[in-house]
Order: structure tokens, then sequence, then C-alpha cells
């Protein structure tokens, strides 16, 4: 029940090494193991997104990769996208829209927006849908975080084209 | 300031005077750690000593509880003690909850952990207290539990037969509540009635999900005696009282502490037993003890809501006026009221808001409370409001049909008209001042219903079944004391707000209502600023801990703008005076000749800037020595506020829902939905449209999607988010809100609530949505949530 393994990651830029029980999901690990307590888990099964992070440049679940098998890899919470600045234009297209009620599903949203930004920069308002469908939302009616992500996919699309 | 406060004299309805900010789309002061993911929820706080709970939750829909062995528990790695119901029992009264004001209300006794029987699936039995929350689950892994099944009455439609298992047998038998209001002669309206009609509705047994789950962690500390409760609280000071009370301390020695709540929605406003055991094991064990509900127990022990079935009948003249509604609605709460609100108050609403949009003469209606073996059902967003909404707005729609009169054209007839204000309601409801034929005339300036009825024809044509809905509702906001209070229940249905200038100008207000995203913070920041004269971004709002706010309610039944709003504007408005009693001495003036604008005391008359705020608080706090011996020189004011002339500001609205059902999967796909409502006065428009919006979407969810579904003996089936369905963002349509404003005079600032309005409405303009698309096809369906399995048994696609 209880084999612990030893792991080497960068998480947010900075090395960390831990002995981990084998059992210990991505997300605990960031957040009772580092203290990073910006992911969230609300449903544990990979179902509601509110654990989304970043592991080696892809959006996953933190609440179905174990800590165990990431010896290596290089992790990004939003505790991290945040000092990094990568997206400061979409937080603040969230906060202008109010996309965020009791912002509890907004980190792991935020991730997934990313991931839209990053790989979908001409993706509809339909497409936007569709890709943050895996991210629940009880509070907002999801039409103001698409409108802040369809705000942010045009003006950088626009600063492109300038 | 000798002058009398308007709201005109404050320029509340005015956006173009300086430091106006009521009506303004400011955006939220808290949202950028929110999106910055540095919000501090209840889980992410830790303590020094820090130990986790994790419950064995009965298997078992009725069962007795033979014998528990903790000895295999106990030697789990990591675990720390193992707590049984009698255990608890020793620090911690039971609580049994019922309403003096709900005649003949009855409950049994409920205590942290159950004493001798387990009475639903999902009871907390045992508590495993661990130095990790894996641990812990090890150790109830551990537990040797001997239940002892019963037979389990789960079916409330058979609660009150004779065979029925008696839930608790000191009670006699499982008739919980029962109440019948009637006016007029509703058997003299039936028997001259031109046309009847009649329905029987479901309304889905659903739970609010809010994606942050249960939380707590309570600290009793030794050495003073003090109970600190991190807590996803909507009422931090009510529950204070509820710990205090139940674990026999002074109330001053507990203190409750809610920062960010990730979602409430009614579910985080009632006494769990689960959370009350955190309570008094951090009691026995005198550390802190944390309890956070993972999503499997939160689908069996979270509250669910809204299992009804209702029977309902319209009767109306041949020029299709309404003469009487007469409506028997049943409900089943699981083995307990839910402690302090009740679970009767949803079947009591029901009986307060059916028919409630329409002037008729005669009302009967019914409401049958049961116990049951499942889940406890208590309040959730909106509290009967749709289920009244679903029922009064069927049988509208079916009364048009059986007259050939349009939807739009029925409603125009019967809607209460505007200027019959005030009045009261043959459910006995007193309306202040409502705006239906407003709201549908704004609605149908935004609904473009030419185009969408030309496309349903066009569509069906091609075999495409579009539908049209709409649905008319009241909303009721603002609660006195006579929601809970009459009843005996110590919530608070007062606020209040205290307001303090620091040296440098800048301004911070404690209010007792709390924050759970909907943008109370903001509303009460803006609120501060108008009210006293400072840019809005001078203003820090503290809520959520009951030892430095004033004593309140917290969040419930749309009363923070409204009761919590009215309490900031009264106080803010004080600190003004009194700032300007100080200016007035300083600069050798009457105050009467100040003002406060953005920061600054500036000459009333010429707007000219005299001095600003900074430079007055530097000299009250640091130079008092250079101003008058006996000037009052407090730059801080408490205000309380409560609703005095109306028991509730009623609210209204109306939404339509434009839908296409595929007929041969039975699946509804929702192509747009409009709202339009009536709070009162809007702070910012800008929250009340999202929360509207959010409103609908949970409105939307039980209309389609959740379901709590029980086999039949009494097993919770839909415990993971992978078999309950909540909506997701491929399938909401876009939502178009309006506003009508009409602004309660009970108060300065005229505000209602809005948080309820979208779910209020939105299930019954999607029933009747799907009924319209199915018209043609001659098909109903009248049982939420409408699943495609339901739609296609209508259809008799399938048996
Ligand atoms: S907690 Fe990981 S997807 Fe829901
Ligand atoms: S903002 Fe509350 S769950 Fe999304």
């Amino acid at each position: 029940m209880n084999r612990r393994i030893d792991v080497s990651l960068t998480v947010n830029g900075e090395k960390v090494s831990r002995s981990v029980d084998t059992r210990t999901h991505l997300i605990d690990f960031l957040r009772s193991e580092l203290g990073l307590t910006g992911a969230h888990t609300a449903c544990e099964h990979g179902v509601c997104g509110a654990c989304t992070v970043r592991v080696d440049g892809d959006a996953v679940r933190g609440c179905l990769v174990m800590a165990a098998s990431l010896d290596g890899a290089v992790v990004e919470t939003i505790e991290g996208l945040s000092d990094t600045g990568e997206i400061r234009d979409l937080q603040a297209a969230f906060v202008a829209r109010n996309a965020s009620q009791c912002g509890y599903c907004t980190p792991g949203m935020l991730v997934s927006a990313a991931d839209i930004l990053k790989h979908a920069p001409n993706a509809s308002r339909d497409d936007i849908r569709e890709h943050i469908s895996g991210n629940y939302c009880r509070c907002t009616g999801y039409q103001a975080i698409v409108d802040a992500i369809d705000d942010v996919l045009k003006a950088r699309r626009e600063s492109e084209a300038a | 300031m000798n002058e009398i406060v308007t709201p005109r004299s404050l320029g509340l309805s005015r956006e173009d005077l300086p430091n106006s900010y009521i009506g303004r789309a400011v955006p939220r002061p808290n949202a950028r750690k929110l999106v910055e993911g540095r919000a501090t929820y209840t889980d992410d706080v830790s303590l020094p000593r820090l130990v986790h709970a994790a419950f064995l939750r009965s298997p078992h829909a009725h069962a007795r509880i033979v014998s528990i062995d903790t000895s295999a528990a106990l030697d789990v790695p990591g675990v720390v003690r193992v707590f049984t119901g009698a255990e608890l029992a020793k620090v911690c009264d039971p609580w049994v909850a019922v309403l003096a004001h709900l005649k003949g209300m009855k409950s049994a006794p409920q205590y942290p952990l159950p004493l001798e029987r387990a009475t639903w699936q999902g009871e907390a039995v045992v508590a495993v207290v661990a130095d990790t929350r894996a641990a812990a689950e090890d150790g109830v892994a551990a537990l040797a539990v001997l239940f002892d099944p019963l037979p389990a009455q789960v079916d409330m439609e058979t609660a009150l037969r004779p065979d029925a298992v008696i839930i608790h047998p000191e009670l006699g038998d499982n008739l919980v509540f029962t109440r019948t209001a009637e006016t007029g002669d509703v058997a003299a309206a039936f028997a001259s009635a031109h046309k009847i009609v009649e329905a029987t509705f479901h309304t889905g047994r659903h739970t609010g999900v809010t994606l942050e789950p249960r939380s707590i962690i309570a600290d009793y500390n030794r050495a003073d005696g003090t109970l600190t409760v991190h807590h996803s609280t909507q009422a931090p000071h009510m529950m204070q009282n509820v710990f205090a009370t139940q674990l026999r301390m002074p109330e001053g020695d507990v203190r409750v502490i809610c920062k960010d709540v990730g979602g409430s929605y009614g579910i985080k406003v009632h006494v769990y037993p689960d959370e009350m055991a955190v309570a008094c094991m951090s009691r026995i064990m005198g550390r802190p003890v944390k309890f956070i509900a993972d999503r499997f127990e939160a689908f069996g022990s979270d509250i669910h809501a809204r299992d009804h079935r209702i029977t309902g009948r319209l009767a109306v003249d041949a020029e299709g006026r309404f003469l009487a509604f007469d409506i028997d609605d049943l409900t089943g709460i699981g083995p307990y009221s839910v402690y302090p609100r009740t679970s009767a108050v949803e079947g009591n609403q029901v009986v307060n808001l059916c028919g409630g949009p329409y002037a008729f003469g005669a009302y009967r209606c019914t409401t049958t409370v049961v116990l049951q073996n499942k889940s406890p059902t208590c309040q959730y967003r909106a509290v009967g409001h749709p289920i009244a909404t679903a029922v009064t707005e069927g049988l509208v729609d079916l009364a048009a049909e059986a007259l050939g009169l349009d939807p739009v054209a029925i409603r125009r007839k019967n809607l209460i008209r505007d200027d019959a204000y005030p009045c009261t309601s043959p459910a006995g409801m007193r309306f202040e001042g409502l705006s239906h034929h407003a709201s549908l005339d704004k609605l149908l300036d935004m609904v473009p219903l030419e185009r969408i009825r030309a496309d349903q024809a066009e569509q069906r044509r091609k075999g495409v079944y579009r539908g049209l809905g709409f649905a008319s509702f009241i909303e009721l906001t603002n609660p006195s004391p006579f929601m809970y209070g009459i009843g005996g229940a110590k919530i608070s249905a007062q606020d209040g707000c205290t307001v303090r200038m620091d040296p440098d100008g800048s301004v911070v207000a404690l209010s007792g209502v709390t924050e759970q995203g909907q943008g109370t913070e903001a509303i009460l920041a803006q609120i501060v600023a108008h009210g006293v004269g400072v840019p809005v971004a001078k203003v820090k709002v503290v809520t959520g801990d009951t030892q430095t706010t004033p004593y309140g309610g917290g969040t419930w039944a749309c009363r923070g703008a409204g009761i919590g709003g009215e309490a900031a504007l009264q106080s803010a408005i004080a600190l003004k005076e009194q700032i300007l009693q100080v200016a007035g001495a300083m600069l050798q003036a009457q105050p009467s000749s100040l003002d406060i604008i953005m920061g600054e005391v500036v000459d009333r008359a010429t707007g000219q800037s005299r001095m600003p705020l900074s430079e007055l608080g530097r000299i009250v706090y640091y130079r008092g020595d250079t101003l008058p011996k006996d000037l009052a020189r407090e730059l801080v004011q408490t205000r309380h506020y409560i609703t005095k002339e109306y028991p509730f500001a009623f609210t209204n609205g109306i939404q339509a829902s434009w839908l296409e059902v595929d007929i041969e999967t039975g699946i509804v796909k929702l192509l747009e939905h409009w709202c339009v409502e009536d709070c009162g006065r809007v702070i910012n428009p800008m929250l009340v449209d999202e929360q509207v919006r959010g409103g609908i979407v949970q409105g939307i969810g039980g209309a389609l999607y959740e379901h709590c579904i029980y086999n039949k003996d009494g097993q919770l089936l839909t415990t993971t988010l992978a078999d309950y369905l909540v909506p997701m963002a491929a399938e909401m349509p876009d939502m178009h809100v309006g506003h009508v404003e009409t602004p309660t005079q009970e108060s300065l600032l005229g505000a209602k609530g809005a948080g309820e309005a979208g779910t209020a409405g939105a299930p019954a303009a999607i029933m009747n949505a799907i009924n319209d698309a199915l018209g043609p096809l001659s098909a109903k369906v009248f049982a939420q949530p409408f699943t495609p399995e339901r739609i296609l048994k209508a259809l008799g696609t399938i048996a």
C-alpha cells in the first residue's frame, strides 16, 4: 500500500525532488506536497477539468496522472503561468468579462483556454465551446468565458497581423 | 447635512455624476486572485498539527448498526483516532429541524453520527482521523462495521400507506408536514369553467454540484477554549451559532471564517452531520481536523432538492381568463428534515408561488412532505420556484392550447397589471410592485418572434421540430424574519456593515453578507464608494469572518444586494456625514456647504476642492491636538438594515427558450434563450447578467440533464460526474438578458435579488418549448429531466 518512489521534476521553473507515495496523483502532489493550491480537484475522475495543469507543454488532468510517473517532467500550474505573464491578456479578459464567479473552475479553465490560444488561434466560438467542454463551470453560463477567450484570440490575431 | 437623503439626492439612478458607481459594470476587485490561482478556499488552508477525517458511510438505505470494530483501523499507519456516534454525542447535543410557523411539522433528532441506525445510503456512520486523508481512508477500509439491513421506504408515493416502513417509529408515521392554502370558491370556479386543463408534473431530484465540495477545518484551542472553523459556508454567523449551541459554548468563543467559497447555490447553507462531527472531533482532540468531501461523498451527502410530483388543474372561462388553480404537491425529503431551515420549506414555497404572476379568483394548493430512505433534501437555488413555475406555466400553455390562444396572448390577458400594485396574491403573498407586462414587452423586443415562427413552420415541412416556450415567474428575495425567524430558527434576517475611513483616505467596509462568486464584494465596494464619495479602488471590502464583521445572515434567498447593500449604503452615508462634520470644523465651514467627490472634500456649490480626505485623515488620526477638543471624530460608522413593510421583496421576470427536438434520438438541442428580469435597482449590470446566465444554466441542468437516480433498494446510482450529467459549454445556447427596473420603496438603494431568476424560469420555458416543438406530433412531456428516453416514450417510439 505504501510504496514510495523518488522523483525529480521541474515545477514552475523550479527543481523539485521528493519521495512520493506511488498512489499519489499529480494534483494532490502539487497541492499537499508543494503548496501549489491554484489547481483544484472537483471530480477526481478526469471529467470536470478543475485540476488541469501542463505537463511537458500539454494540458493534462492532474487527477489522472500519477506523481511517481513524472521523473524529469516539466510541470506548469496556474501560478507559474501567472508569474511568467504568458496568459496575462487572457486573465485580464476573464476579469473584464466577469468570466469567473466563484473562481474554482477558473485555473483549470485558463489552462485549457491557453491551449486554444496555442494550438487553435483561429478557433470559432463553437470551437471554443467544444474545446472547453471538458471544463465544468457551475457558476457562469459559460458565455462570458467564451466571450473572454474569443476577445483574446481576436486581439492576438490582430496584433499578429499588424 | 440636514437634508433628507433620497435615491434622487444620492444620484442613485444617474451614471453621469462624478463618483456615481451604481448601475456601472465595474470589474470585481477580487477577480484577479481568482484568475491567478491565488484564492484561499478552505482546502487551501493548512494548520500546524492538522489531521484529516474520512468517514465510513452506510452502504444500505436503512440498516441497524450492530457492531463497530475499530481495532484493525487503529493499526493502520497514520491513523490517530476513530470516533463513533456515541462518543461524539457526549460533546454535542442533537438537533431537530422544525419551524414553529410550519404548523404540525415534525422531524427526528439528528446526531453528528447516528447512534443506532443508518437511514440513507451515504450517511456517515464512523469517522477515522489520520495524519493524511489517504491514511484516514485506509483506516476506513480497515473498519469492521456490522449492519443489519432493514426494509427501506424509498418511494415517496407509498410513504403514507399503512404498510409503509416507518422511518422514525417515535414519530408515528412518515408525514413531516402538510399545508393547504385555499382562497375563494375553488369548486364553484371549476364548476363554472369553460375549460379545465390538468396535468401531472415531476421535477427530478437533483443536487447543486458545487465545484468546490463541502469543506471544513475545525480548530479547537485548549489554551483559550475557542473554536475556529474555516468553513465553505454561505452563512458564517448562523454556523457560529450552531457550533456554539450544539457544542455548548458561548457564541463569542466560536469564530467562523470563510474566505473564498467555490460555489454554494444553497448547498452550503445547511448543517451537515459530518461537518458537525468534525467540530466535535476537534473539540475532543484539541487539534485542527480537516474534512473535504470527495465527489462520491458529495453526491450521497450534500443535500438534494426538488423531488416532487405535482398534479395541477387550471379552470378558464371562454375568453381565456383564469378562474382558479387547484394543485396537489407531494415531496420526499429523505429521513430527516435538514437543520435549521427545514426540508418543508421547498414544498411550502410551491404553495406560496404557484399561479404567482397571474390574476385569478380562487386558489387551492396542498403540499405533503414525507420521509424516505434517500439523501436528505433541502433548499437549493430558487427554492420551490422552478417547481411552481413549471406547474403554473405548463398549465397556462395547456389552457392556451385548449382555447386556441397564442401563448403570448393568454399571458398578456392574465398577467397581473403593472398598475395593480400593491396587492396580495390568492396564495397570500404581498407584492409591492411588479412589472409583468413591461417585462413581457421587453422580452418581445428581444425575441424575433416573426422570424422564429416562420423558421419553425419551414423546418417542420422538412421534418425538423423546433419549439418556442415562454415562462413568466415571480421570485422571492430580501427575506424578512417571516422566512425563518418567526419559526424559531436562529437565522439573521438583518445584516450590518461597518465602514471606516483610514488615515490615507481609503475606506474599509466590513459586511455580514458573504461572497460566493456572485460579486458581493464588488457591489458593496461600489455602494460604499458611491455613498462616501471616494474612487471605488479606494474601498476595501471584508466579508466572511464572524469575529470581524457585523452580525448578519450571509448569503441566501437573494439578500446580498437588497439587505447587505442597503446596510452598506446607510453606513456609508453616515460616515460621509461624520467626515463632513470634521471637515467643517477644519475648514471653518458649515458641513452642509461641503461635499465629498472622488476622495476630495469640495465646496458643494462650486465643486471646488477644499481638502483631500488623506489630509483630513492625517490630522484626525495623528494631529488630533489641532482639532476642537469636543469634536466628535469617529471616522467609523455601523448600520444594520432589515426590511420593515413586506415579508419579502418579490421580483419578477419572463424567459423564452428556442430549441430543436430530434425526434429520432429524443435529444433536445438548445438554440437560443432570453430572460428579462426585474431586480429593482441594478447595481452592476455585468454581474447581474452573469448571475442570470449562470442561473439559467442551472435551470437547464434540472430541465434536461441532472438527476439523482436511485434503484428500488435506495441505492444511489449517480455518484460520479460521469454518471450525473451537468451542463457543459458546448450544449449551452446564447443567452440574452434584459432588465426592467422597479426599485423597492423599502430601502434607499431599491435593490432586490437577481440570483434565482434564471433558475426559476428556465425549466418551464424549456418544457413549454419542447411541447411546442412536439405539438404537431401530439406528444407532451411533463417529467423533468426531459431526457431522450422520456421524449421518445412520449412520442411512442419506445415503450
Ligand atoms: S478533478 Fe480532475 S478532471 Fe475533475
Ligand atoms: S466560476 Fe464557479 S465553477 Fe466556474
